[in-house]
C-alpha cells in the first residue's frame, strides 16, 4: 500500500518543552489511522505539522510525495478538521460551505455537485439555513467534515471529531469515514477514547510525545489473549475487592466493569485464586482483550505504578436515606429548555452519574444540584438540605471538583490547600489537622512547596481532590474528572473514589466518556434535556443483548437507549 | 502562481464572510458606530478647558455705584455667575464650602481709588487654586473683567486711561478661543485610533478562540489574503464611524470646519489603515478578546489622550517625552485634523504628517502578516 505520509525521526519542540521526539511512522493511503494517546500526547502538534500549521524541528516529512517545505503543492489535497470543528458559527450550513467552496476555488459546476453530495452524505440538506453555531455537537462535527471534504481531499486529517458528541453521531460519522476510506482517501482520526482506537485499521499510539506503539489494533491486542478476564463481583465491597486483586503480583491490571471485574494477567503468570478474592463460587470467564488492556500494559512496564494510599475518610456516613435527590428539575434558558423535568435519587456511599453528550443538559443540572444555577422549577435535596431554602448550609456539606481543577497556579501546594481550607471555614487545630491529612492521604509532601502550576497532571488532580475534601464533605461533585488523562492516572483517581464512597461519601460524576462512565454504581443518561434513562450499567448494556451482540458495551446501549427515546417521541407526536 | 480570477474567488468568499459577521454580530457595529458617539458626546461634553458660568463672589465694602458697576461687569459676561457678600469672612466660608470658584474684595476706599487717575485700583482676587490650571483661567478672566470695566469706566468720565497703550488680543483660527474646537478634533483622532485596533484586534481574537483561524490557515487562502478580507471590510465599517464622529463635531459641537471634505477623507483612510492594522498586530500576540480588548485600549487610547497633542501640548514637553511622541501615529493625526477643521488645508502641515501614517501602514501591514504567518508555533 503507498504511504501518503511518511514521517522520520520527526521532532518538535516548544520553548523547552519537546512536543513530538523521533516519531517515525507511514500512514497509509485508503485507510483509518487512529492517533490515539491522551491529552498533551502530542497529537495535535503532530496533525498541525502534517496539514503545514507547523514546521519540524527534527526529522524529515513527507506529505502526498512533497517534502514538508513545499507546502503549496499539498495544500490542496488536505481536508483539515481542527478541534471544535472549525466553524463560523455565525454563517448558515450553507454560508460555511460556499466560503470554503470560495476558498478552494471551485467553480459552479463543481460546487453544485459537491454541495448535493455532501449534504446528501451528511443528512445535513434539511437545514442550510440554519445558523451553525445552533447545530447540535453532532450536526456541526458533519458540518465541519464537510467542509474539510468539499475540495476531495486526498489526505484527510480530523482533530478529535468524536470529543463530546453523542454516540449515535459517533457511529453516523463513523460510517461517513468508512466510506471516504474506500475511494482511497488517507484518513488520520485523532481521539482520546481508547475505544475507539480498534475500530482503525491502523493505529500511532503517542504518549508524552513519543510513539509508544503503531500497527494493527488486531495485532497489538493479539498478545494479550489469554490474559483478560472477567469475574462477577459480590454486591458489597467492590471496590476493596478489586484494590486486593490489582495488588496482587500476578495481575498486570484489575478494573470494575459494571457488576465484573476485569482483570488483565502479568505475561506467563496463572489465574490467581478467584474463590479467595471474591468467594466461594465465583467464577472467572475468558474474555477479549481490549485495546485499553494493551495500553496500559504498556504503560505499566515503563511506569511502575505508584501505589495509591486509600483515603481515610472520617465524614461519619449520612443517615439511612436519600444523598442527593432531584425531583422534576427543570431549567429555562429564555426559550430554550436545557433541563426539562430531571429526576433521581442516589443513596449514601453511591457512584452516580451523569453520562451523555456535550450540550445534553448534564452541567445545568450539576450546576442546579450545586446551588450554582436556581431551577426554573422542580427542587433539589443534597444532604437532607433543600437548595432552594438553604443553599449555604447544602455548601458545607459539598466538595467540588471541576474539571480545570480551579487551582491557583501560583501558590505552592500547601497555600492551596490553606486557602482552600480558609475558604471553607476551617480554623484552628481542625484546619491544620485536614491540611496534614490531605498532604499524606495523597501523597503530596515531596512537592508540598512547589506551585501547583507546574505540577504534572496526575498532582494537579490529586491536590483538586484533596481541596475539594478539606471540610469533609458528604457528597462530592465530580465535573469530568478523567476525561483525557492516560488510563493509569484514571485507574488512580477512581481506585481513590471508590475508597471514599466505601467511607460513605456520595458522589456524583458527570461525564461523557464511556470509559468513565464504567467505574459508576448507576447511571443516568441525559439526552436532549432529559434523563432518558437510569439503572446500573450492567442493567442497561444486558437490555441490549442480542444474538449478534453477546457482549454490548455501554456505548451500544447508549445507542440504543437514543433510538428508543427518538421513536417514542415519534410516536407520541404523531399520536 | 495565482490567477486573478483564483484571487478575486477566495477575497470574495472571505470578505461576503466578514460581512455576513459584521451584520450578524452586533458587538462590531456598536464599536464601530455607537462607541464613537458615546466618547465623543461624554469627553467632548466633559473635558473643556473654558471656563463658563463660574460662580464668583465678589465682596463689596464700599457700596457705591462703582462697585455695583463692576458686579453687574461681572453679571454681563458669559464666563461668570457673581454673587454678592459683605465680608470677606462670609466669601471665604464660601470659598471653602466650594460654592465659589473665588472672589474679589472692592475695600471701602475702592471708589475713591477708582476716581484717582495716577495711582491704580487695589483689587483682591482669591482663586481656589487646587485645580491649577483652571485657576489661572479663572485669574485671567477676572482681571479682563475688571480691567475692561476700568477702561470703559475712565472713558464714560473722560478721564485719561491710565496705560497709554491697549493690547488687542486677536486669535488666529479659533477667535472665541473655545477649547471644544481644538479638543473635538483630537478626541475624532483618539476614537478612531480606538475603534480602529478594537475592531480587527477583538475579531481576530475571536477567530483564535473559536478555531477557525486554524481552519484558515490549513486552507488555500494566503495569510495576506485572510487579513486583506478583515482590513477591507473593517476600513468600510471604520468609515461609517468617522462619518459619526465627524457629524457628531460638526453638528453637536458646532465645530467649524474649513479644510477640505477630500482631504480630510484621504488622511482619514490612511489612518484608519494604520489602527486597524495597529489591531491586527495586536492579535498576532493576543489570543484571546480580553486580552485584545485590554492591549487595544493600552497602546491606543492612552497615548491618544496623553501623548497626541490632544490633552497637553507637545512643545511643553520634555524633549524625550517628545520622541517618545513621535512613534504614536495618533499625534500626526491629530494634528492634521485639527489643522483641517480649524486652518484649512494647509498642505506643509499636512504632508509631513500624511507622510509619516503612510510609512506606520506600511510597517504594521507588513509586520502583521509576518507574525501572524508563524503564529501558530
Amino acid at each position: 500500500m503507498p504511504a501518503s505520509v511518511t514521517l522520520t525521526n520527526l521532532g518538535k519542540s516548544f520553548g523547552a518543552t519537546a512536543a513530538l521526539t523521533d516519531v517515525t511512522a507511514a500512514i497509509g493511503a485508503g485507510q483509518i489511522t487512529g492517533l490515539v494517546g491522551p491529552d498533551g500526547a502530542g497529537k495535535t502538534t503532530l496533525l498541525r505539522l502534517i496539514a503545514g500549521l507547523l514546521t519540524p524541528d527534527k526529522g524529515t516529512l513527507e506529505v502526498l510525495g512533497h517534502p514538508a517545505t513545499n507546502r503549496d503543492a499539498v495544500r490542496r489535497d488536505i481536508g483539515y478538521m481542527p478541534q471544535r470543528f472549525g466553524l463560523y458559527e455565525d454563517l448558515t450550513i450553507q454560508e460555511n460551505l460556499n466560503l470554503q467552496a470560495d476558498l478552494h476555488d471551485l467553480d459552479a459546476a463543481a460546487r453544485s455537485e459537491r454541495f448535493a453530495t455532501l449534504l446528501q452524505f451528511t443528512g445535513l440538506a434539511p437545514f442550510t439555513r440554519r445558523l451553525a453555531g445552533q447545530l447540535s455537537g453532532g450536526m456541526k462535527q458533519k458540518l465541519g467534515l464537510a467542509c474539510a471534504l468539499l475540495p476531495r481531499p486526498k489526505l484527510l486529517l480530523l482533530d478529535e471529531p468524536s470529543a463530546g458528541v453523542d454516540p449515535a453521531s459517533r457511529r453516523e460519522l463513523w460510517r461517513i469515514v468508512r466510506t471516504m476510506a474506500g475511494t482511497g482517501v488517507a484518513i488520520v482520526w485523532s481521539t482520546a477514547y481508547l475505544d475507539e482506537a480498534e475500530r482503525c485499521d491502523s493505529f500511532l499510539l503517542l504518549d508524552g510525545g513519543r510513539l509508544l506503539a503503531s500497527g494493527k489494533p488486531a495485532d497489538f491486542t493479539h498478545r494479550l489473549e489469554g490474559r483478560t478476564f472477567l469475574i462477577d463481583l459480590p454486591e458489597r465491597q467492590r471496590h476493596r475487592v478489586q484494590r486486593e486483586a490489582a495488588s496482587l503480583p500476578s495481575v498486570a491490571d484489575a478494573t470494575i466493569q459494571g457488576r465484573s471485574l476485569r482483570l488483565v494477567l502479568k505475561e506467563g503468570c496463572a489465574l490467581p485464586d478467584v474463590a479467595e478474592l471474591v468467594g466461594a463460587g465465583a467464577l472467572a470467564r475468558p474474555t477479549r482483550p481490549r485495546f485499553e488492556d494493551a495500553f496500559v500494559s504498556l504503560l505499566l512496564a515503563e511506569r511502575p505504578p505508584v501505589a495509591a494510599p486509600v483515603v481515610q475518610t472520617t465524614s461519619a456516613p449520612s443517615a439511612d436515606g436519600i444523598a442527593i435527590e432531584a425531583r422534576d428539575l427543570t431549567r429555562d434558558f429564555g426559550k430554550f429548555r436545557a433541563v426539562d423535568k430531571v429526576s433521581f435519587t442516589v443513596k449514601p456511599g453511591e457512584i452516580f452519574g451523569l453520562l451523555g453528550p456535550n450540550g445534553a443538559g448534564k452541567s445545568t443540572t450539576f450546576r442546579m444540584l450545586c446551588g450554582l444555577l436556581a431551577p426554573s422549577a422542580g427542587s433539589a435535596h443534597v444532604a437532607g438540605v433543600d437548595l432552594g431554602r438553604a443553599r449555604a448550609t447544602a455548601r458545607e456539606r459539598i466538595g467540588y471538583m471541576s474539571q480545570k481543577f480551579s487551582l491557583y497556579g501560583t501558590l505552592s501546594v500547601r497555600d492551596n490547600l490553606d486557602f482552600f481550607s480558609g475558604v471553607y471555614g476551617l480554623a484552628g487545630r481542625r484546619r491544620s489537622s485536614r491540611i496534614a491529612w490531605a498532604i499524606e492521604s495523597f501523597d503530596l509532601a515531596a512537592v508540598a512547596d512547589l506551585d501547583a502550576g507546574s505540577l504534572p497532571l496526575g498532582f494537579k488532580q490529586r491536590l483538586a481532590l484533596g481541596c475539594a475534601l478539606l471540610h469533609e464533605p458528604q457528597v462530592l461533585f465530580l465535573d469530568e474528572p478523567t476525561s483525557g488523562v492516560d488510563p493509569l492516572m484514571r485507574r488512580e483517581f477512581w481506585s481513590r473514589i471508590g475508597a471514599l464512597a466505601e467511607g460513605g461519601v456520595t458522589v456524583l460524576v458527570t461525564s461523557h466518556f464511556m470509559e468513565e462512565a464504567e467505574y459508576c454504581d448507576r447511571l443516568g443518561i441525559v439526552y436532549a434535556g432529559r434523563m432518558i434513562a437510569s439503572g446500573s450499567p450492567d442493567a442497561m448494556k444486558q437490555r441490549f443483548v442480542t444474538a449478534d451482540l453477546p457482549e454490548p458495551t455501554l456505548e451500544d446501549a447508549f445507542v440504543g437507549l437514543i433510538h428508543e427515546h427518538d421513536a417514542e417521541r415519534q410516536g407520541a407526536a404523531a399520536a | 502562481m495565482t490567477s486573478a480570477r483564483t484571487f478575486f474567488r477566495r477575497f470574495g468568499g472571505l470578505l461576503r464572510k466578514e460581512f455576513v459577521q459584521i451584520v450578524r454580530d452586533p458587538s462590531s457595529i456598536a464599536i464601530a458606530l455607537v462607541m464613537p458617539v458615546v466618547l465623543l458626546l461624554l469627553i467632548g461634553f466633559g473635558i473643556s478647558l473654558d471656563a463658563r458660568n463660574v460662580r464668583f463672589g465678589i465682596v463689596d465694602e464700599n457700596r457705591s455705584v462703582e462697585s455695583a458697576g463692576l458686579f453687574q461687569a461681572f453679571a454681563n459676561t458669559p464666563y461668570f455667575r457673581p454673587f454678592s457678600f459683605l465680608t470677606s469672612r462670609a466669601a471665604e466660608a464660601a470659598l471653602m464650602r466650594d460654592d465659589i470658584a473665588g472672589f474679589v474684595v472692592l475695600r471701602s476706599d475702592f471708589s475713591r481709588r477708582v476716581a484717582d487717575p495716577i495711582r491704580a485700583a487695589d483689587i483682591a482676587i482669591v482663586v481656589n487654586g487646587v485645580d491649577a490650571n483652571n485657576a489661572r483661567i479663572v485669574t485671567g478672566y477676572a482681571q479682563g473683567v475688571v480691567a475692561t470695566w476700568l477702561l470703559g469706566h475712565r472713558r464714560d468720565r473722560a478721564q485719561p486711561a491710565l496705560a497709554p497703550i491697549t493690547v488687542e488680543n486677536r486669535y488666529w483660527f479659533n477667535p472665541e478661543i473655545r477649547s471644544t474646537n481644538f479638543i473635538v478634533p483630537g478626541l475624532i483622532a483618539m476614537v478612531m485610533t480606538m475603534i480602529g485596533a478594537l475592531l480587527t484586534a477583538l475579531v481576530v481574537a475571536r477567530e483564535w478562540e473559536r478555531g477557525t483561524m486554524e481552519a484558515m490557515l490549513a486552507s488555500p487562502a494566503s495569510m495576506t489574503e485572510i487579513l486583506l478580507g478583515k482590513l477591507v471590510a473593517y476600513f468600510v465599517l471604520g468609515l461609517g464611524g468617522l462619518g459619526v464622529s465627524v457629524f457628531i463635531g460638526l453638528v453637536v459641537f458646532e465645530v467649524p470646519f474649513r479644510g477640505s471634505a477630500e482631504v480630510l477623507i484621504a488622511v482619514s483612510s490612511v489612518f484608519l489603515i494604520v489602527s486597524l492594522a495597529m489591531g491586527l498586530l495586536i492579535s498576532t500576540v493576543a489570543r484571546s478578546q480580553f486580552v485584545a480588548a485590554q492591549l487595544a485600549f493600552l497602546v491606543t487610547f492612552m497615548p491618544a489622550l496623553i501623548l497626541s497633542g490632544l490633552m497637553f501640548d507637545i512643545e511643553s514637553m520634555p524633549r524625550w517625552v517628545q520622541a517618545v511622541t513621535t512613534v504614536f501615529p495618533a499625534r500626526y493625526f491629530v494634528s492634521s485634523l485639527q489643522t483641517l477643521f480649524l486652518a484649512g488645508t494647509v498642505w506643509p502641515v499636512l504632508l509631513p504628517n500624511l507622510a509619516m501614517l503612510v510609512g506606520f501602514a506600511v510597517l504594521f501591514l507588513a509586520l502583521a502578516i509576518a507574525r501572524t504567518r508563524r503564529s501558530l508555533e
